[in-house]
């Protein structure tokens, strides 16, 4: 499965300023898995020493959190997209 | 001049220099402002507080940015209360109700908003915008409006009838969203790459905005003699304001103006609809797992809390509770805190005081405590909620025949 991912400015620099790129795998885990070997630097942002999302990012698959789906073992289909976001303040 | 040194991110401690940064580039954390504290100590005291205006303005030594002409409609300074009859209803002691409903658009959020655009417009943006909930967005507009810049809201579609009409009325773009406060908040997290230049006070200028909520701090132990409360009790969002709170009380301490060893205990209030937060809370665990909203108190839906670990950890470190509170207790903390003081809070503050009425009930709110309640936003904004239970008592023809049937008082 092919999918675009967008990158959040801050973390451009990793991508040499690009906001999307494209890459390959079955499941948000094994995407971003990807991005760290294409781009090195993202894991150790994304993930938390036991590799789970770290509690300040938020990884949207078609627009749907993926903590309301299977979280990082979630399915991707061909095409989606995948939006790495930080965490905002509210109200 | 300001006392800040710069920000620190929250995670790793990086520190950076204080522009439009929100996020830590190396562990993509959320950042801090860092103070010198040594130097405001050296020059704070009640007196020079005292002699500020009587606005958010006067603590501006523990704000994010100085101004001798802040962003500002004349915020802040709003009354405490002491809440006797509510109390008594309670069955609590000294109870206290900062009536935050009075700001110039009707909520706290007009704190924030007014140290978002300040420092916003001190770093050369010229549009501002948000996500929000309602109220945020009444205080971005009627802000930007009052510096003369652009503004651009993003609103969830289904937002309560009255918060669209006074945000729309300063004249800003208003754009309502096909989604919750969650896909409208992404939404704009994502905007923000894509138009660096404009200053979302809730995303890249959030490290200052969320600074102006320590002013209620400040401003409850000012109206109390330079004193604390034993215990405070903070609607619960996205977990940024109860954080704040509990740091301006920390920050008092730092400066001298309270004693060294002030402890507060902050507890926090949620719908039952929306409690991320306080099910963690009660689940004794660190995960606060995002939920989908479904509650009436629309300005505290959101689902999933930027803050919500760290407004968990400020209540489990200050010794406080939590509570969830359903719509139909919502609607009554909203007449009780009405019928007791003369006070109409939104459906917000309601959460605040039925999760009071239960906090008292279970002991966690002591009576032998000084008790502070937040009461954040004006219930003139969410006057749906109230459609089935605040009615006239009778409908009559207009003579004294017809007064006297339905007249329940005497003479």
């Amino acid at each position: 499965m092919t999918v675009t991912v967008r990158v959040p400015s801050q973390l451009r620099s990793l991508t040499g300023g690009a906001g999307e790129v494209s890459l390959e795998g079955g499941t948000v885990g094994e995407v971003l898995k990807g991005l760290e070997a294409a781009h090195p630097g993202f894991g150790e942002r994304l993930f938390d020493e036991q590799g789970n999302l770290r509690r300040f990012v938020n990884v949207f698959l078609a627009d749907e959190d993926v903590r309301f789906l299977d979280g990082l073992a979630t399915s991707v289909a061909d095409g989606q997209t995948l939006s790495i976001v930080p965490a905002v303040a509210g109200g | 001049m300001d006392f800040v040194s710069g920000l620190r991110c929250r995670e790793c401690g990086r520190t950076y220099p204080a522009e439009a940064l929100h996020v830590c580039d190396f562990c993509f954390g959320p950042l801090e402002v860092d103070y010198d504290y040594e130097a405001i100590a050296a020059v704070i005291t009640p007196e020079r507080i005292a002699a500020g205006p009587r606005t958010i303005w006067r603590y501006r030594d523990l704000l994010p940015v100085v101004d001798d002409a802040p962003v500002d409609l004349g915020t802040g300074f709003t009354p405490l209360v002491r809440a006797d009859r509510l109390a008594a209803e309670l069955g609590l002691g000294e109870l206290w109700i900062k009536n935050d409903t009075v700001n110039p658009t009707g909520s706290f959020k007009d704190r924030v908003v007014s140290v978002a655009l300040t420092k916003a417009r001190q770093l050369g943006f010229q549009v501002a915008a948000c996500a929000s909930t309602g109220n945020l967005a009444n205080a971005v507009a009627a802000h930007a409006a009052r510096a003369g810049m652009a503004s651009v809201v993003f609103i969830p579609a289904d937002l309560e009838r009255a918060k669209i009409v006074t945000t729309a009325v300063y004249g800003g773009r208003l754009i309502a969203v096909d989604g919750t406060y969650d896909d409208v908040n992404r939404l704009c997290a994502e905007l923000t790459s894509e138009h660096p230049a404009w200053a979302f006070v809730n995303v890249n200028v959030r490290t200052y905005y969320a600074e102006g909520s320590k002013t209620l701090a400040f401003e409850i132990a000012e109206q109390l003699g330079w004193q604390a409360p034993d215990h405070v009790v903070v609607p619960v969002a996205s977990g940024s304001q109860l954080t704040k709170v509990r740091k301006g009380f920390d920050e008092l301490a730092k400066v001298g103006l309270l004693a060294p060893d002030t402890a507060v205990r902050v507890s926090g209030a949620q719908a039952a609809g929306c409690s991320p937060v306080a099910t963690a809370f009660s689940e004794g665990v660190d995960i606060v797992r995002p939920v989908k909203p479904a509650t009436i108190a629309k300005s505290l839906a959101i689902g999933n809390p930027a803050d919500g670990w760290y407004a968990l950890q400020a209540v489990r470190e200050s010794g406080g509770g939590f509570g969830a509170v359903d719509d139909d207790e919502i609607i009554e903390g909203i007449h009780l805190l009405a019928r007791t003081e003369g006070i109409f809070a939104e459906t917000a503050g309601g959460v605040t005081i039925a999760t009071l009425a239960k906090l008292a009930a279970s002991g966690v709110v002591r009576p032998d405590e000084r008790v502070v309640a937040l009461v954040t936003g004006h219930g003139l904004k969410t006057v749906e909620a109230l459609a089935d239970t605040a009615n006239p008592t009778a409908t009559i023809a207009p003579t004294l025949e017809a007064f006297d049937a339905v007249n329940d008082l005497g003479s």
